[in-house]
Formats: C-alpha cells, sequence, structure tokens
C-alpha cells in the first residue's frame, strides 16, 4: 500500500500553500514528511502476558535548507495553520525572506522496490495471536532446562506511513512495517545467576515467527545462552588474536567503520576517516557494503526518508576506502553521489545520513581452520551494544557470549568482556575472512544525535591478529 | 501554568475528567491519564555559521485502564473527541485481552499526594532564537579562543524548552506541575600535530533557570581544556592498578547503582543487588541519596508517575544497602510499599527511576585523590556499555591519564578497565569533595582501589 495525502486528512493545495511559506530566494531545498506511526507491544514476565501497550503518534516536520544551514519545525497537529508556523519557523535560517517560488507536485511516483510485501498488515495481528506466541515461548524456554528461573519476553510491531513533498516536485511515500521478538532468560544455580537474551525481526509480518518455528529456535537460544554463562571463568585481559562469529558480531562493521563513513563527519571532517577515500583502511580480504534493499531486513526501505531510493554503496572494497554514505544535503555540499541513506527517526526529528544493513563479503577460509590458526586468543560470537568516538576512531563493542581458544580449540566460556580499538587500524588487522557470511536476525537499533533507526550487520567468521579484550584476569 | 506558551494546557483537567468518565462507561474498574506538553527551541552552531535549528512542539496523552486485575495502556498525539473515543474504547479491549495480574492496580487513594509543593522548577525567560544564536556563537568561539590547536568543531548548541505535566486517575485525583529547562554545550576538536589525529570533547550547563546557566565563555574554555588535554594519547600496557573517576564518569557508578535497586530488576532477579537490603554492599565511605524535591533540581517533581509525593531517601547509608527504588507494583511485588520513584513515559506503564540521585561528598580534594595514588589512572571519559545488571561484571573502554607518583604523566585512549560491580563499590577508598549537581546525577571524585587495566 502506498499511502497518500488523504491518510493525513489534508488536501494538497494546503500542503503546497504552507510549504510554500518556506521557500524563499536563497533556500536551497524544502521538505515536508508527514508521518504517521501506530506500535504495539504485547510483554511477558513471571509466565504471564500482562502489559499490553499501543501507541499512535502523528504529525510532520518540515525543513529548509540554505548551503549548510538547516531549519527545522515540526509539529503534532497536522492543521493547515500549524503547518504553516512549522514552514514559517524553518526557513528562519535563510538571510533573505523573499522571492517565492511556488512549489507544484510535478513528479507523484512509488517506490521503485517492494521490499517487504507483507500479506498481513501488522496492525491486524490479534492481540490473542500476540499473547499465545508468548506462553509457548515461556515454556520453550523453561524446558530447555531445569536452571532457566525467569523468562522475559515481547513482541513489538510497527507500522509507519509517511509521505514526502519536496520543493523539486516530488510527492513519494512508503508503508514501512517492522517487528521485533526479544527474549531474555535467566539461569540459576546456587548463587550463581546468568542472564542470556536472542532474539530476531525485520520487516516481517507474522508468520515470519512461525516458519521453522523460528520462535521457539530463539527461545532455545537465549536459554542456551544463560547456561553457557553459568560455566563463564574471567575473560582474558590485555591484547591478542580474536576470532568473531558469523552474523550479528557483524556490529564490528558498524562501530568500526561505519558511523565514521557517515558524510556529515566527514564533510565536517570531523572523522577520523576523513580524506582518506582512494586509501587503504583494511586487509585487501576486506570488502563491505551498505545495502539497504535487502527483502524484508530491519535495515532495508524501499526509499529513504527523504524519498530517494535505497541502494547498495560500496563502503570498502579490498582494501580500499571507496565512498561515504550520503543524505541530500551532505552529498550536494560534498558533490558525491546520494546514497539513499537520508534516515531520521521520526517527524520530530532531523535527516541524518545514516547506516542501513552493512556488511562484509564472504571471503574463502574454512571456520574451522580460522579457529585451528589461533594458538591462543578469544573466540567471540554473541555481542550487547557498541560505541564510538568517530574523532579519534577508537570504538568499543562488548561480548556477551564468548570462548577461550587453547592450542587451536574453543575450549571454556568467559564472562562478557568488552573489546576496544582504533577504526582506521583494525580491520588491517583481518588475516582471514569465511565463506560463512551471515546476516544478523534482526534486532540492531542504531542512536546517533539521540535518534534510534533500526539497523542490520552481517559478517563472516573473521580473525583479528590483535585486539585488546577487556577482562579481568591477566593473560 | 499561564507563563508556559501553551495553547491546549487549561483545556486538559477537562479532557483528562472526559476521557476518565468514558472509560468507565466502557466498564473499566479503575484508570489514569497522563498528559504532557512542550515547547523548545534549540540552535546548533558551527564554526560560527548557523547549522541548524529546530523548534518543536508537542502533546501527548496516554491512558491506562483496569478492568479488575486486568490492564492495557496506550497514547496518542491526536487530541480531537473521535480520535480519544477510539483510543479508549481500543485500550479497553485490550486490556480485556491480557491475563489477570493480581498485583496491578492503582495506588491507594490515601497514598496520592495532598499538597502539591512549589520546587522552583519554572522560569519565565523566554529565549528568541536571535538570542540563542548570540550565546551558542560565543560559546564556540570562546573554546577557539581558548586554544590555538583548536582547529574544528562539531558545533555548539543552545536551547530552551518549556513541559507541563498533567496527571488525573478515577480515584477523582488531579494534579499538575510545568517546568522549564536551559542548555548550552560545545563539542571542539583538537589536532594533534604529532600523529595527525584528533581529539574531541565536550562541556555542558544544564539548569532550570536561565540566569544559573554558566557563561559562554566558562563552558567554551572549560571544553577547549578538557579537548587539548587529550592531544598525544596513547594506550599502557595491561596491569591491575588503583582507578580515579572524575565526576563526570563516577556519575556512570552511581547510575549503575540506580538500575541494580530498581524494584524491577529486583522482583525480576535481574540485580547483582538481589537479596542484598540491609547488608553492605560497599565501603563505608558511600552514601547515595536519592531527593525528589530538590529545590531547582533537574531530576525533582512534585508528585511522581502515579501521583504518589517524592521526597528524600537514603539509598545507601555508609555502606548498607538502606533502600530499595520503587514504585506500588514492583513494591507489592518485594512486599513493599512504594518509595515515590514511579516514573512514566506517556503511554507506559509506570517503572521506576531516580530522581536528583547523588553520592554524597567525602573530605578529600581531587587533587589530594590524585596525590593519593603511585601509580594509576585517572578516568575521564568512558564508551561502551559492557555492564551486567545481573552479575555486575564491569567492562568498559576507557580514556584519561596515566599518573605516577601523584602527577598526570599522559594522556591515556584505547583501553579498558574492568572488575565486577560488586567489588568495586567495596573498593571506593577516598571520595572527594567535589560533589556538584550538572544533571540527575551527581557524583564527587571517587577512588577504586584497584581494577584491571587492558591496554598493549
Amino acid at each position: 500500500m502506498v499511502p497518500s495525502l488523504s491518510d493525513f486528512a489534508l488536501q494538497e493545495k494546503d500542503v503546497l500553500q504552507a510549504l510554500n511559506k518556506a521557500t524563499a530566494r536563497d533556500v536551497d531545498y524544502v521538505d515536508m514528511y508527514v508521518e504517521s506511526c501506530v506500535t504495539d507491544s504485547v510483554s511477558m514476565e513471571e509466565s504471564l502476558v500482562k502489559r499490553a501497550v499501543k501507541s499512535i503518534s502523528q504529525g510532520a516536520g518540515v525543513r529548509a535548507v540554505a548551503g549548510e544551514r538547516t531549519g527545522f519545525a515540526y509539529s503534532d497537529d497536522l492543521s493547515v495553520r500549524d503547518l504553516e508556523i512549522a514552514a514559517d519557523t524553518a526557513r528562519y535560517i535563510a538571510d533573505s525572506p523573499q522571492g517565492n517560488n511556488p512549489i507544484a507536485v510535478t513528479h507523484r511516483s512509488q517506490p521503485s522496490q517492494n521490499l517487504y510485501p507483507l500479506s498481513q498488515p501488522l496492525t491486524d495481528i490479534t492481540t490473542e495471536a500476540r499473547v499465545d506466541l508468548l506462553n509457548k515461548i515461556d515454556v520453550e524456554a523453561r524446558r530447555y532446562d531445569p536452571r532457566i528461573t525467569k523468562v522475559m519476553a515481547s513482541f513489538n510491531t510497527e507500522q509507519k506511513i509517511f509521505l514526502v513533498i519536496n520543493s523539486q516536485g516530488q510527492l513519494v511515500g512508503d508503508m514501512q512495517p517492522l517487528s521485533r521478538l526479544q527474549i531474555t532468560c535467566i539461569a540459576e544455580d546456587g548463587a550463581n545467576r546468568q542472564v542470556g537474551s536472542f532474539g530476531g525481526g525485520g520487516r516481517v509480518g507474522f508468520a515470519y515467527y512461525l516458519e521453522q518455528n523460528r520462535a521457539m529456535e530463539f527461545a532455545r537460544e537465549a536459554a542456551r545462552q544463560a547456561i553457557v554463562n553459568l560455566g563463564a571463568v574471567e575473560a582474558p585481559a590485555g591484547t591478542m588474536p580474536v576470532v568473531l562469529g558469523g552474523g550479528w558480531p557483524g556490529i564490528l562493521l558498524h562501530e568500526a567503520i561505519g558511523h565514521g563513513l557517515e558524510a556529515d563527519f566527514n564533510r565536517r571532517k570531523t572523522s577520523a576517516f576523513s580524506d582518506l577515500v582512494g586509501k587503504s583502511v583494511a586487509s585487501e580480504l576486506c570488502t563491505i557494503v551498505d545495502d539497504g534493499t535487502l527483502p524484508f531486513r530491519r535495515g532495508s526501505m524501499n526509499i529513504d526518508d527523504e524519498g530517494t531510493t535505497t541502494s547498495r554503496t560500496m563502503l570498502i572494497e579490498k582494501g580500499i576506502l571507496r565512498g561515504y554514505i550520503t543524505d541530500r544535503l551532505n552529498a550536494r555540499l560534498m558533490g558525491i553521489p546520494l546514497t539513499g541513506n537520508g534516515r531520521r527517526e521520526d517527524f520530530r526529528s532531523i535527516i541524518l545520513p545514516r547506516m542501513t544493513n552493512t556488511f562484509m563479503l564472504a571471503g574463502e577460509s574454512d571456520p574451522q581452520d580460522i579457529i585451528r590458526s589461533v594458538k591462543n586468543g578469544l573466540y567471540a560470537v554473541s555481542f550487547g551494544g557498541g560505541q564510538v568516538d568517530i574523532t579519534s576512531g577508537k570504538f568499543v563493542f562488548s561480548a556477551s557470549e564468548a570462548y577461550l581458544i587453547e592450542d587451536g580449540k574453543v575450549t571454556r566460556p568467559v564472562k562478557g568482556a568488552t573489546l576496544i580499538g582504533n577504526g582506521p587500524d583494525v580491520l588491517k588487522k583481518v588475516s582471514m575472512v569465511g565463506h560463512d557470511m551471515k546476516l544478523d536476525e534482526g534486532i540492531g537499533t542504531c542512536g546517533k544525535d539521540g535518534q534510534s533507526v533500526p539497523v542490520g550487520v552481517g559478517l563472516p567468521t573473521i580473525k583479528i591478529d590483535e585486539m585488546i579484550v577487556g577482562g579481568t584476569a591477566m593473560s | 501554568m499561564s507563563n508556559l506558551p501553551s495553547t491546549h494546557g487549561d483545556r486538559f483537567p477537562e479532557l483528562a475528567a472526559t476521557v476518565l468518565k468514558r472509560a468507565k462507561a466502557l466498564g473499566a474498574t479503575e484508570a489514569d491519564l497522563l498528559v504532557a506538553e512542550g515547547d523548545s527551541v534549540s540552535v546548533q552552531v558551527r564554526m560560527s555559521e548557523v547549522d541548524r535549528l529546530s523548534k518543536a512542539r508537542e502533546k501527548v496523552l496516554g491512558i491506562r485502564v483496569f478492568f479488575g486485575k486486568r490492564s492495557a495502556s496506550s497514547s496518542t498525539s491526536d487530541f480531537s473527541k473521535a480520535s480519544l473515543d477510539r483510543l479508549v474504547s481500543d485500550t479497553c479491549s485490550l486490556a480485556r485481552a491480557v491475563v489477570e495480574d493480581e498485583t496491578s492496580g492503582l495506588p491507594a487513594l490515601e497514598h496520592m499526594v495532598v499538597d502539591i509543593p512549589d520546587m522552583d522548577m519554572k522560569d519565565d525567560r523566554q529565549l528568541t532564537v536571535d538570542e540563542e544564536i548570540d550565546l551558542a556563537k560565543r560559546t564556540e568561539q570562546s573554546a577557539f579562543s581558548a586554544d590555538a590547536r583548536i582547529t574544528n568543531s562539531e558545533g555548539a548548541e543552545c536551547s530552551a524548552g518549556y513541559g507541563s505535566v498533567l496527571l488525573a486517575n478515577s480515584h477523582g485525583f488531579v494534579g499538575s506541575y510545568a517546568s522549564s529547562s536551559y542548555s548550552l554545550s560545545v563539542s571542539p576538536i583538537a589536532l594533534d600535530s604529532q600523529n595527525g589525529g584528533m581529539q574531541r570533547d565536550y562541556w555542558y550547563s544544564v539548569k532550570r533557570k536561565f540566569h544559573e546557566l554558566d557563561s559562554p565563555e566558562k563552558i567554551g574554555q572549560e571544553a577547549a581544556r578538557r579537548t587539548v588535554r587529550r592531544l598525544g594519547s596513547r594506550a599502557i600496557t595491561t596491569q591491575e592498578v588503583p582507578v580515579v573517576f572524575d565526576p563526570e564518569t563516577a556519575k556512570g557508578l552511581l547510575g549503575h547503582i540506580s538500575s541494580a535497586v530498581s524494584g524491577y530488576s529486583l522482583y525480576k532477579g535481574a540485580s547483582f543487588l538481589l537479596g542484598q537490603l540491609g547488608k553492605s554492599i560497599a565501603s563505608d565511605l558511600v552514601t547515595v541519596i536519592d531527593d525528589g524535591r530538590l529545590a531547582g533540581g533537574l531530576g525533582s517533581r512534585p508528585f511522581d508517575g502515579e501521583g504518589l509525593p517524592t521526597r528524600k531517601n537514603l539509598v545507601v547509608d555508609k555502606g548498607v544497602l538502606s533502600s530499595y527504588m520503587l514504585d506500588t507494583y514492583s513494591g507489592r511485588k518485594l512486599g513493599m510499599a512504594s518509595t515515590g520513584n514511579a516514573s512514566r513515559s506517556v503511554g507506559e506503564n509506570p517503572s521506576v527511576g531516580a530522581t536528583n540521585l547523588f553520592l554524597s561528598p567525602g573530605s578529600y580534594s581531587p587533587e589530594e585523590i590524585l596525590k593519593s595514588m603511585k601509580r594509576g589512572l585517572f578516568v575521564t571519559d568512558l564508551i561502551g556499555f559492557g555492564v551486567n545488571l545481573v552479575t555486575g561484571d564491569y567492562s568498559r573502554g576507557a580514556v584519561g591519564f596515566w599518573v605516577e607518583n601523584g602527577e598526570l604523566t599522559h594522556p591515556v585512549e584505547e583501553v579498558t578497565i574492568a572488575g565486577n560491580l560488586q567489588q568495586i563499590l567495596k573498593d571506593i577508598e577516598m571520595v572527594g569533595n567535589d560533589l556538584e549537581f550538572r544533571g540527575r546525577l551527581a557524583s564527587p571524585t571517587v577512588k577504586i582501589r584497584k581494577m584491571m587495566v587492558a591496554g598493549h
């Protein structure tokens, strides 16, 4: 379904009238983003589905851009008067408040791709079906092991529709479904209490969780991690070889290089990657892309929040930095291609260049050989969050399931530990890349400037010759 | 509320009564409702030019209904009669679909706040966009003027916000309060001429009263000082040494305590402080207080998210865990009374949150604390989320200074510090006298006897 202005009870002439308030001679670009979002959340704890929350949010944001300046205002009231006030505020950044060029809609287009056709809208999933799913998860996780004492799970869906109207006469919109199942288990053995978490989702419907018994698999995985952690020993401290498993450990790419390649930081030359296009920033085994066009993935979009069709962008090709990810403002100011990465959390937020699905392409090594090649090191397969200082390039990400590698074999599980490195250096130390590229299960949320957007990552098994592991045991 | 630039506020009590009446008509046995409204203007200046100007205006209504022991919540920003009617009936259907929860329900009427004190949380000072631009420009300019090595900037930001909250429930309770906040910050970047690398830091001031904000000059100079002192950073070797947290990073430790004493973490078994009430959890130098009624405090509120009076709670008394932080629901789960810590996002069930949480100051100056360290790490920034609140395992990226014989020798980066919070809290061996509120959490400088530092 492609939304239209009538879904917001708006008339085209009223919207244009408001938008024309924002145009002035020295404004380069003006747009209005009209959004409506319905979220439904049910959650379970103590074997009871006792929380159900629904929220409906709608509003519009108006932006005017002049040179490097952005004026932005929003309103959660879609009245013509409120839209005009917002537009009036947005153009404040223009030096000269005159010289109107009335806007007319000349390109009324539908997204050219349909990456998430759902047979049933997420808003049609009954509360009973959601409740039933969580109850089954509780049973499955507890059945995994009697030491599982607490199971918490939540199922969230979000159905967003939006339209973008801009001063180039484009009117385009999209409907973006998003769902996620998240499970946390606590395992207890005497005084030893440990936690395990797992989940998944994407721009997928309810059937996704039932196919291949996926939801039950997620439940067993959360339980398994908690049980593994019961036997965890102290993590080592110091510099050592690190093998990352496939999938979600791709958060390495997101933190180490992804943020540093967002165009805004590079235009301002505040990123450790500024001016490095064409230079070697990784070993030649590393080819990394950002791809917003993968069907049903959490980080995918038919069009970005500026109406640009998303694409696959080569970030690093055989170790060489190829380019940045862009939104309209930064692409124009830097004179580089528009990649369809202009994103915003909602109508209350401004557009920023953001990642979609960021992953490394498969290599040729056998994952077993990669582990065998390490005498003593760390094998990390699951992670919590990460963070980066894009200016110094230093980044961290925290392992939640990791093992020691001793004499080429995976041995004891270790407690969670933070890994730290330097973005422009860490991938130069990648000496083996597996043939087992895997995307994550669809749980990633990226934060920037206080805005959260859904993202995906992916990684084959890789070996990093040395990284600092922040454990507590002297190695 | 008359000073707020409010367009709707006056009709909120009436709106609340209508919505509650509608819920009752649909069979709800109890209900409560929260309406929040806010206006804000913020300006970001970068390299002396306006980079971004944002103006926000919003309102949202959240309702929670009970059908006996079943409940559900919802929220909307559309206040039209048709939309609100639909919201109430959808919420009622949702509530009928979930299971009974014996613990659920509003707090008893006799516990609701009666006198709503004025806590000096609102300033009538309206800032014009041009004033904000000027303040942000001066702040950034001060950072550039302070040191020639400051060559770039992520910008300076000035913002002013005004908000009001109204809470009403089916007991007939109606309460409201208004607040304001002003903030000014800058994030300068310095170039390292040695290796061509860059360093960035940040400084800020945030207050409920405009005249209490630090001057742009003071903020800019401090930001510059914090940024250039990072130049020449390097890693150190892996070793176990004493670690001093500056006030900004020590606040993080308080945040972990706050999460671990939340009633929700406790009844879910997800806290490293489970079963520790009345026991020693930290060194006897540690006294932690949560004060919801601090005049002008950024975390202050006259009543909590359920309408119970806020108060001053002694959370840790000379090392002994003396109180959890609870709302009505988590309190009932643990067989205890609410501590007035219900925190509430509109449209969500209550949860628990600290108000103004601080570590009581000790007797040492920060200089004396550094002097006490023969070899160790002085931490001034932390990155990452490597804290497991279930086990207390702690491992985060750190930035700071290496200390030899009480003197700062060189800046440090690309290291981690690790330990377990249960031990870290017991290992606090010095607490500074430099407590200053710069937000909802505040801590003086703190010294930990030893932590594992991982580096080269």
